[in-house]
């Protein structure tokens, strides 16, 4: 790709004869230039992704709610997202007198970084990664667990009650839920013996389509990842770091304008990331359902592999929204019960099993 | 070691979940409730001593903005007081259409109770259903007075006036096509009783919806089972009413324990709970709706089949005919005696109270012999059921208070008058 890439850019500036000179200053940099056009290419797609989730979001729950959601911004209100962004771009950003400035200011930039940061090591087909790194799963552990020093220093630094209890709940919820997500992942890891995401997708490749996914040995961790993952990225019905009804919008009350966009695009680049890790890990990422299908499998072959990776993706997406159309929200100390006393011991427990299970000739995949 | 100390907060007056002007100063030990401190007075517009000064007729619309969202109840405990101490005979008729206005009323606080009740606890997908139906029973209100929530419809004497023959269409728009309209005037073809019976053919299985969403929701049931208990001994000290106290097991409905309009003549349960939990007070709430349902369905009956006046002939109280009024001398007088100076009501005093949605409803009015009450006092019961709060929230976190908040189905219109 990047051969064909530079030969497109050789071919176009050819055309002025400035490729020679050019060249000459580019080459040096040419392998961070690279990563950078990548990135882009991630970002970009995955930054009109949150604006159109955010779309989403609205329309999916207005129907859920006998309503119509937007529909007054161009055709079907396609473009309210876009008004939406603009709208908070030019809003004033307030900072409160009596808080940290500097911690104030990073602080969205901490729950936004990470949160794009991940998709360094998510694969979208096969090979098609930006860093095929063998410590992916670590990788993504770590980055999602470093947003929440954004939303805590968030509540700390605005300095008010609301967004101060927030915070505390949203650092405790975090701590809790990382742990029956590591857990979950830790099965995953060993049904594919490879921390490397391509591996571990590559690891539910069979004939027998969507019945090699780790979603069939692992069913109970793919729900408790699910679970963890809609506590991590603070969804409903796990939303009490927001909480609207008690703590009116937790952490990020104080935040106005592009301060609290960034924390929105967080949240929602968050939830893309759970939902293409969920599909990674458990629903066999890019593969083909039907694959090795007699007639299915044959019919569907040739549709790409991106295509069915966004498909699962936007299935769990829809589920994220579905809960928050259909559930009340947890307590905060509810919350932590389900987490230390029903996920954190019955995810341990699926670890012992799914080793023994491994030892055993009855493990298929 | 450092000293811990509790903070306080306060939510509201501008809160999401302070339904109107609450302002709550909780004392919090981290997220647990210490003290809960209700200040009240942010919505305060005297209306008690408004009406000192407003002939007797002119109150009625005030009476609507007591509690919002129950107006005609509001209504019929002032237009009862004033009819106890005139000592006139209302119209059957009037009393039906009354009783069915009431349990539409009930049905209407109900909803919109279960709406934010939902939306406080996280479900927010309830006020939109719940306001589905608000808006049919709206539009009944629309169809017979006029106006969607402050009615005035109940006057001394009877009721403003009879009830429609034919229910007001949609109309084709940029928006509704005609056959989209078609579709939504269906229910509409005939006479505000037809409508009224189709919408409540429809309400049971739009409270199983509801009742899918919530009842059995683990969720549900955690953030409400042993939520704000009070024991019936409590709930009777503190002076609840209504569904806060019948949630805690105390069989208590004024429609059927001091009977009035004509509610002796119509068949009805009066659900209660055992637990006295905020999950109980839900249940009692659902069912009284249905039981509501099946008031207005009986009076829907009743009313159908017997036509009839539905004001007093007393023209000292109701105002004649409109007819009448321009051939007759006496009635031109009487209509002019009325809407300039007022009715004139005998010395007295008089508590009426009602079964309001929320509770116990009750004017007690003084009368002079003037053509203004000497004074009116008005009995809220959202009133005894906020300066509970501090006894139902102690122990519990923050999301809870908002729950014990939902439970009280608090308006500050009445608690503030």
């Amino acid at each position: 790709m990047e051969a064909q890439i530079l030969h497109l850019f050789q071919w176009f500036w050819s055309l002025f004869g400035l490729w020679d000179l050019l060249w000459g200053v580019i080459e040096p940099i040419w392998p961070m230039l690279w990563i950078l056009i990548k990135i882009v290419a991630i970002v970009a797609p995955l930054m009109i992704g949150v604006a159109y989730l955010t779309y989403a979001e609205r329309k999916i729950l207005a129907y859920m709610q006998v309503r119509v959601g937007p529909n007054r911004v161009g055709y079907y209100g396609l473009l309210q997202p876009i008004v939406d962004g603009v709208k908070l771009l030019f809003k004033e950003l307030i900072v409160p007198i009596r808080s940290n400035k500097f911690l104030f200011a990073i602080s969205p930039v901490l729950v936004l970084a990470p949160a794009l940061a991940a998709w360094a090591v998510i694969p979208f087909s096969n090979g098609v990664v930006l860093a095929n790194v063998n410590a992916g799963m670590l990788y993504i552990l770590s980055m999602t667990s470093i947003g929440v020093y954004g939303v805590i220093i968030a509540g700390w630094a605005s300095n008010s009650k609301y967004a101060f209890l927030g915070s505390m709940r949203s650092a405790a919820q975090m701590v809790s839920y990382e742990l029956p997500m590591g857990f979950a992942l830790v099965c995953v890891l060993m049904a594919a013996q490879s921390m490397n995401l391509t591996d571990i997708v590559n690891g539910q490749q069979s004939k027998a389509g969507l019945f090699g996914w780790y979603l069939i040995p692992l069913f109970p961790m793919f729900v408790i990842y699910f679970i963890s993952g809609v506590a991590e990225t603070n969804r409903a019905p796990f939303d009490m770091a927001e909480g609207e009804s008690e703590i009116v919008a937790g952490f990020h009350v104080e935040y106005s304008g592009m301060g609290f966009a960034l924390f929105f695009l967080g949240e929602y680049a968050n939830m893309i990331l759970i939902s293409a890790l969920t599909s990674l890990f458990f629903l066999g990422g890019w593969l083909s359902p039907f694959h090795g299908w007699p007639l299915l499998g044959a019919a569907t072959d040739w549709i790409p592999g991106i295509v069915w990776l966004l498909g699962k993706m936007f299935f769990i997406l829809f589920m994220f929204l579905w809960f928050r159309a259909t559930f009340p929200r947890y307590r905060y100390d509810q919350l932590m019960r389900l987490g230390w006393k029903i996920l954190i011991p019955f995810t341990l427990l699926w670890v012992v099993v799914v080793a023994a299970w491994m030892q055993t000739p009855l493990w298929l995949w | 070691m450092a000293e811990i100390k509790n903070y306080t907060m306060n939510l509201g007056p501008q809160h999401p979940a302070a339904h109107g002007v609450l302002r709550l100063v909780l004392e919090l030990d981290g997220e647990v409730i210490e003290r809960a401190d209700p200040h009240i007075g942010l919505l305060h517009r005297a209306t008690e001593k408004l009406a000192e000064h407003k002939t007797f007729l002119q109150s009625v619309p005030y009476m609507d903005r007591l509690d919002y969202v129950s107006m005609m109840c509001n209504e019929h405990a002032y237009v009862m007081a004033i009819e106890k101490l005139l000592g006139i005979e209302v119209p059957v008729r009037a009393e039906y259409i009354r009783v069915m206005f009431d349990e539409i009323t009930r049905l209407l606080n109900h909803l919109l109770w279960l709406g934010a009740h939902g939306l406080d606890l996280g479900a927010q997908t309830m006020l939109f259903y719940t306001f589905r139906e608000r808006e049919a029973l709206m539009d009944a209100y629309e169809a017979v007075s006029g106006a969607r929530m402050h009615a005035a419809y109940f006057r001394p004497g009877g009721v403003y006036r009879d009830l429609p023959d034919s229910m007001p269409q949609y109309q084709a728009s940029k928006i509704h096509n005609a056959k989209a309209v078609q579709r939504m005037n269906e229910s509409r073809t005939g006479s505000l009783l037809d409508y009224l019976e189709n919408f409540s053919n429809a309400f049971p299985g739009h409270v199983d919806e509801y009742e899918t969403l919530l009842t059995d929701n683990r969720i549900w049931k955690q953030r409400t089972v042993g939520i704000g208990v009070v024991s019936p001994e409590r709930a009777k000290a503190l002076g609840f009413s209504g569904p806060m106290l019948r949630g805690s097991g105390v069989v208590w409905d004024l429609r059927k324990h001091q009977s009035y309009s004509v509610y002796d003549h119509l068949d009805f349960d009066i659900p209660v709970g055992v637990e006295g939990d905020c999950y109980d007070r839900y249940l009692v709430r659902i069912e009284e709706m249905r039981q509501s349902n099946r008031i207005i369905k009986q009076c829907i009956a009743w009313l159908r089949a017997n036509p009839g006046p539905v004001m007093s002939d007393n023209h000292k109280v109701a105002p004649p005919a409109r007819e009448g009024m321009k051939q007759n001398m006496e009635e031109l007088i009487h209509h002019f005696k009325l809407f300039t100076e007022g009715m004139h009501v005998p010395p007295g005093e008089v508590y009426s109270a009602v079964e309001h949605p929320k509770g116990e409803f009750g004017i007690y009015l003084v009368s002079d012999g003037a053509n203004k009450p000497y004074r009116m006092k008005i009995r809220a019961p959202g009133f005894a059921h906020l300066a509970g709060l501090d006894e139902m929230a102690r122990g519990h976190m923050i999301a809870d208070v908002v729950a014990i908040i939902g439970t009280q189905d608090i308006v500050f219109g009445e608690i503030d008058r």
